[in-house]
């Protein structure tokens, strides 16, 4: 796996908002709140049929699309935030939105608009042949998804498909907040780690929402944790207030605690 | 047509997951690729099929409704007579048989019209299966009947109150639970859609429907038939119909017609005609056409029948249509429910609204035909669920 951005060495946060929730205007104020505690943002683009998301995630997208929201203004947003930042942003959809516009002219739009990759959640390895052709002819980052049901040979396949950094899908079901995570997660993560390239970016996502998650996670090796459900969470319950980037912040910097915490840890077993 | 190995029918199809799901898909296609020719399996669910849903369904010539309308000999493929009251029954116990082989202990499915949810209740119930359906609000509310059958028959049913509740949500929450329960549940798929190789697999389970057909329009007729007709939610009774037939040569000239549900017209917004008024997309798994936005959000399908509203529509029947074998039409609402009333009255059979539509071809073509052309309609299913629906239509049309 290429690193395209120079992702950081020390193990990130990344940070997932769904575009126009509640308007596409606060979605900026809220990346740009997240920027300082991120090493990578990634930005959803509401899809009408979210099936791996969880009611905080669909809420989001019914949220954002019942105000009219249309894909190009994510490619908008984008070049906004682009005036003041360089972090690395990666978009995340479904394949529908992709393949509807052309998944070359859609590649072309989000690199211009400051994307560094894309994360399609319902394309797996076996049908990405093209859309990787075109991703690697425009350098644009490609992260394909894996899960703890994934057999060896299929991660070594999709580490070796992924330019930017492999998504490792914590355990089974839909995105969400969840309690406590269990052995098969972490035995996931070592796995991973001992089957990818050396130079390769492993994220876990889904369910994540709280210090001492990113604490326990990072502290079996993960290079990055993704978190989307706690932060749509308080956008949910403070709307587009000061409340929200406040809460947005804090919530940040615990999870940015956490990893500290856990990179610490995972060097002292290391 | 036999798709390829990654499940494409021509440029449709195929298997468009998340991740996750893909273990638990590749489960079912290796465990179904080997009973497809096991004959243990096949005994057994030729079995219940025979012995439990009552096969072979008749195929009755509807002499009172051929005379009235002047023209082609009209038969009906009675899967209305089938247990459960729908064809659907072909498939729930095809999978539910398939589901324990796999050793699965719970079942869960989506349902529109709620045919789908009864059938695999039913199959549930039969095997020990745990039963879990989901179903859109607004179909539960317009399917009371079907609801309270599954209820008794012991499942549970989920009211789905997501994007427009009805049935495509119900296949997103049914898909989102699958998603977390894989390891011991089956994802009781109700139609020839969805990622490969449910599209096949829903397809070869109700292609006993044509088989029928075929040998029962030999003993009556002599003959194959020259026009098939069959309404189209997602597609599997209008397959099953077809398929058996596709294959051979003299079948070639076979006028195959699929009826898709124009609701309040196709120059509304409000219809389920995929093929008539989609664009090539990706959604539930598959390439296929499907109603959307410019976009690429999917629009809400709407029809007087909770079995046809769904804004999509099987990757075989997308083929099918480019390659111009068989003829995609549609029926409006109002059409529907005047071949609902029509074959109530002169055969003294009540259909399914979903059924009623491919009738309306009959009533809209039959006329034009040769007397000695043979027209086979699969009757999909009873009309007892919609009782409700047409008596409030039609006081609203008499009002
Ligand atoms: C009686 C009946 N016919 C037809 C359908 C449509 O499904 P399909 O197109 O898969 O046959 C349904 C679906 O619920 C149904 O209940």
């Amino acid at each position: 796996m290429k690193n395209l951005n120079n992702l950081n060495e020390k193990p990130i946060l990344v940070s997932f908002l769904v575009s126009g929730d509640p308007n596409i205007e606060a979605t900026l104020k809220y990346m740009k709140a997240l920027d300082e505690y991120c090493g990578v943002i990634e930005l959803g683009i509401p899809f009408s049929d979210p099936v791996a998301d969880g009611s905080t995630i669909q809420e989001a997208n019914v949220r954002s699309l019942s105000n009219g929201f249309k894909i190009n203004q994510s490619f908008d947003l984008l070049k906004e935030f682009r005036k003041d930042s360089d972090t690395p942003v990666v978009l995340m959809t479904y394949y529908n939105l992709v393949y509807n516009r052309g998944i070359e002219d859609f590649v072309i739009d989000a690199k211009k608009a400051g994307a560094n990759g894309l994360i399609i959640v319902d394309l797996p390895l076996d049908e990405a042949e093209e859309y990787q052709k075109i991703c690697k002819k425009h350098e644009f980052g490609t992260i394909f998804l894996v899960a703890p049901n994934t057999p060896d040979e299929r991660i070594i396949y999709s580490d070796e498909s992924s330019t930017m950094f492999l998504y490792l899908i914590s355990t089974f079901g839909i995105t969400g907040t969840r309690d406590s995570f269990e052995k098969m997660t972490f035995d996931f993560i070592k796995r991973a780690k001992s089957l990818c390239s050396d130079n390769s970016k492993l994220y876990v996502g889904f369910g994540i929402s709280n210090e001492k998650h990113a604490e326990n996670l990072i502290s079996q090796g993960a290079d990055g944790i993704i978190v989307g459900s706690a932060f749509v969470n308080i956008i949910k319950e403070y709307g587009d207030s000061e409340d929200t980037i406040i809460k947005l912040k804090e919530l940040a910097k615990e999870l940015h605690g956490g990893i500290e915490k856990g990179y610490a840890k995972y060097i002292k077993s290391d | 047509m036999k798709c390829d190995k990654n499940g494409y029918f021509g440029e449709f199809g195929g298997q468009y997951i998340p991740e996750v799901l893909k273990p638990a898909i590749d489960e079912i296609k290796e465990a179904y690729s080997e009973l497809k020719n096991d004959e243990d399996f096949q005994n057994e669910l030729s079995y219940y099929l025979k012995h439990y849903a009552g096969r072979e369904t008749p195929l009755y010539y509807a002499k009172n409704l051929s005379e009235k309308l002047g023209g082609a000999k009209i038969y009906l493929k009675r899967e209305d007579l089938l247990h459960g009251g729908a064809h659907k029954t072909n498939n729930t116990i095809g999978q539910a048989l398939l589901a324990k082989k796999m050793g699965k202990t719970r079942i869960i499915a989506e349902t529109g019209a709620g045919q789908h949810g009864v059938g695999t209740s039913m199959a549930g119930a039969l095997f020990g299966l745990e039963t879990e359906i989901f179903m859109g609000s607004i179909d539960i509310a317009r399917q009371q009947p079907n609801v309270e059958r599954m209820k008794l028959l012991g499942a549970k049913v989920n009211p789905v109150n997501t994007g427009s509740k009805v049935l495509k949500d119900a296949v997103n929450e049914a898909m989102r639970n699958w998603t977390a329960t894989f390891e011991n549940t089956h994802y009781l798929l109700g139609t020839v859609m969805g990622p490969h190789p449910f599209p096949t697999m829903v397809r070869d389970f109700q292609s006993v429907i044509g088989k029928e057909v075929k040998k029962q329009i030999m003993e009556q007729e002599g003959r194959f038939p020259d026009h098939l007709v069959a309404c189209i939610g997602g597609g599997s009774n209008a397959m099953g119909l077809f398929y058996p037939f596709l294959g051979e040569k003299d079948c070639s000239k076979i006028n195959m017609v699929g009826i898709e549900a124009a609701g309040k017209g196709l120059d509304t917004q409000e219809h389920g005609a995929s093929i008539s008024k989609g664009r090539k997309g990706i959604l539930h798994g598959m390439l296929s056409y499907f109603l959307q936005d410019e976009d690429g959000q999917i629009e809400e399908a709407y029809s007087i029948s909770a079995g046809l509203d769904y804004p999509g529509i099987g990757p075989e029947h997308a083929y099918l249509h480019n390659l111009g074998r068989v003829e995609y039409d549609s029926a409006t609402d109002k059409q529907a429910l005047n071949a609902f009333m029509e074959l109530t009255r002169t055969e003294g059979i009540i259909p399914a609204l979903e059924s009623s539509h491919a009738i309306s071809y009959a009533i809209e073509n039959a006329g034009n035909m040769a007397k000695d052309d043979i027209m086979v309609i699969n009757l999909s299913g009873r009309g007892d669920k919609d009782l409700n629906t047409v008596i409030n239509a039609v006081n609203k049309m008499e009002n």
